[in-house]
């Protein structure tokens, strides 16, 4: 009877161990090697377990390489007000003890979903309050605050504080709600950009373009034919110049390498950078139209494959899949009305405001010694905290007052937009006072 | 006879052996550069440095002279901006600290206009008040920090243009508005693990 116990310890033991060793080296799939539910940042990858783990021994210094790999840029870009430099001074090392701030996942720990909070934080709320207990000695305004609402209440973020520090707030602090004379700027950076890097060879398939005279006719009016971007510019493999009856990112980018590289860092392509099949709206957890479920996303899913046509991609594609509150109260609401009267021609296309507007915002880059009006297509670059909207996206219309106060609405967020803000933050006053006193 | 050569054999395998032994025990000879030597040296090289920025870049290409660069404290916000000297400094500290902990430096002040850059272990405040109420002095001590003992030396920092009293008499967040040329405004603290 031992010799059986031991037996069957011995074999269910090498199974385990076999089942797990198999999982780990050899099969595609290391579903079974997940720890806990992956949070909504990175559920789209959780497959690409090498994306984060980029080797499997080398402790927190390579998972936070791998943290500054992807979102380094943007937090250098934000002026990140808590960088790690700011922490590795030894004078730090009783801050250190209560939350060691050099490394992402001490907030950011992944793979605990249950606990994660709306941006991405698995740390209770009051994480501020342990360094910056004794603001209240500074700032009068400040001495009764609860403890967890510095970065809740529309007043201060971790990372992005640019459109929330006192001097800004107090150089900004008037002005309109709406300025009068609202305009966007046209992007223009596919225009001067892309046009330059259309190949001077491309293979014609004559047969394929006699086979398709409406698809050609449609072409013949788009920017694409302005460039001189032929049937094989896009229907071309990469490598073996063969024809490709369905391009995807890896043509687009030949010319496109704002718009491809930025898609791939946002929520639409980010498994498209891990060489996983695209994402589709059924495997996210978000409200989308039943019809949208499984379409995979990509290029064309918002860029007719034949058709330029901008507007379309900036709103009606993403209403396309897009099925929750604030998605269906766009039409109904003053940027919708906008949109709407700027595709009928009643007001000029500056005007209006699209879903890209505020979610894929235009960027003036200086590209080649050429400033250039881009459309950053990470629709996530200023998606959380949306004070990060304030600057790039509200403020090309609205005052900052107006801004922070609708950005800190969640029903007038929810409703699209549709209405004046409820809520009034106080930080534009109470700067203003401080500096008046 | 042959006992003799046994015993002299013996004697001089002792011998050697304790000798070897007493090398081995003796305490090693202090090599590489003592601690006071090596932070005088990282501030010589700090305040050159600090000091060209402001006359070579600053005072030159500022509103002073060419008018090309704007120094301010929100540099990045304005066209032309340049960082002000003491940010210019702390750019360095943050600099050098990603790329070694061999030693850390930062200014910092028993009245800061940024709250952060008060001291905050008791041998910097003694170090900047020890400063301040010995002109021209510098200051070394040794801190234990977590679990690593190091070399801390404070050297004062001084106010050499009206731009440095000006700004800081004039902050909103300074909590001395009473600077002058000459005065000890803060500290240079260079720590060194041992």
């Amino acid at each position: 009877m031992k010799k059986f116990i031991w037996a069957t310890w011995i074999l269910v033991t090498l199974a385990i161990a076999g089942y797990y060793g198999y999982i780990l080296l050899k099969a595609d799939n290391k579903q079974a090697l997940l720890i806990g539910e992956t949070s909504h940042g990175h559920f789209q990858i959780e497959l690409a377990c090498s994306s984060c783990h980029t080797e499997a021994f080398g402790g927190p210094e390579l998972i936070q390489e791998a943290c500054v790999g992807c979102h380094g840029a943007e937090l250098a870009e934000a002026n990140d007000t808590h960088p790690k430099k700011k922490f590795t001074d030894p004078r730090n090392a009783d801050r250190l003890s209560v939350v060691d701030a050099r490394y992402c996942v001490s907030c950011h720990t992944e793979h605990r979903k249950e606990i994660t909070a709306p941006m991405g934080v698995t740390l209770p709320e009051d994480y501020c309050f342990h360094c910056h207990t004794d603001i209240g000695d500074d700032r009068e305004s400040h001495r009764d605050l609860a403890f967890d609402s510095c970065a809740s209440a529309g007043c201060h973020n971790y990372h992005d504080n640019r459109a929330l520090f006192e001097d800004f707030l107090v150089h900004n602090h008037s002005g309109p709600w709406l300025k009068e004379m609202a305009r966007l700027t046209n992007p223009n950076g596919a225009a001067i950009l892309a046009s330059k890097r259309v190949p001077e060879q491309q293979p014609t398939f004559p047969e394929q373009k006699a086979a398709h005279p409406d698809i050609h006719k449609a072409w013949s009016g788009s920017n694409h034919a302005d460039a001189g971007v032929d049937c094989g510019g896009c229907h071309s493999d990469v490598s073996s110049g063969e024809w490709l009856e369905k391009p995807g990112i890896a043509q687009c980018q030949t010319c496109h390498i704002h718009e491809a590289e930025s898609y791939k860092s946002g929520k639409h392509g980010m498994r498209l950078a891990q060489s996983l099949p695209a994402i589709r709206p059924a495997d996210s957890k978000l409200p989308f139209k039943e019809t949208a479920l499984s379409l995979q996303q990509g290029c064309n899913s918002c860029h007719s494959a034949h058709r330029t046509d901008t507007l379309f991609a900036a709103s009606e594609a993403c209403l396309t899949c897009h099925n929750d509150d604030h998605s269906r109260g766009f039409a109904s609401s003053p940027h919708g009305q906008l949109l709407t009267r700027a595709i009928a021609g009643v007001i000029p296309v500056e005007q209006a405001v699209s879903c890209a507007t505020c979610h894929m915002p235009r960027e003036e880059n200086i590209v080649d010694g050429e400033t250039v009006v881009q459309v950053n297509h990470n629709q996530n670059h200023s998606l959380r905290p949306n004070e990060k909207m304030i600057r790039p996206v509200c403020m090309q219309c609205h005052n900052l007052g107006f801004s922070i106060d609708a950005l800190a609405d969640p029903a007038l967020i929810r409703n699209n937009f549709n209405g004046k803000p409820a809520t009034h933050i106080p930080s534009i006053d109470w700067s203003l006072k401080r500096v008046a006193d | 006879m042959k006992h003799v050569k046994k015993i002299a054999i013996m004697t001089t395998l002792l011998a050697s052996s304790l000798v070897i032994t007493a090398c081995n025990e003796a305490p090693p000879a202090k090599a590489g550069i003592p601690p006071k030597l090596y932070t005088d040296s990282l501030f010589a090289v700090m305040n050159a440095d600090r000091a060209n920025y402001t006359k070579l870049i600053i005072q030159r290409l500022g509103p002073n002279g060419a008018g090309a660069i704007k120094p301010d404290e929100h540099w990045k916000e304005i066209e032309n901006g340049a960082l002000l000297p003491a940010q210019m400094f702390r750019a360095g500290s943050e600099a050098v600290a990603e790329v070694t902990d061999e030693f850390t430096y930062s200014l910092q002040s028993l009245w800061p206009i940024n709250k952060q850059n008060a001291p905050k272990t008791p041998l910097e405040e003694e170090g900047l008040q020890y400063t301040v109420d010995n002109p021209g002095e510098n200051f070394y001590g040794e801190e234990k920090l977590g679990d690593v003992t190091y070399f801390t030396a404070v050297y004062p920092d001084v106010a050499v243009s009206p731009a440095c009293t000006t700004c800081h008499n004039d902050h909103k967040d300074s909590p001395r508005t009473d600077f002058d040329i000459g005065d000890v405004m803060g500290g240079v603290v260079i720590r060194v693990p041992l």
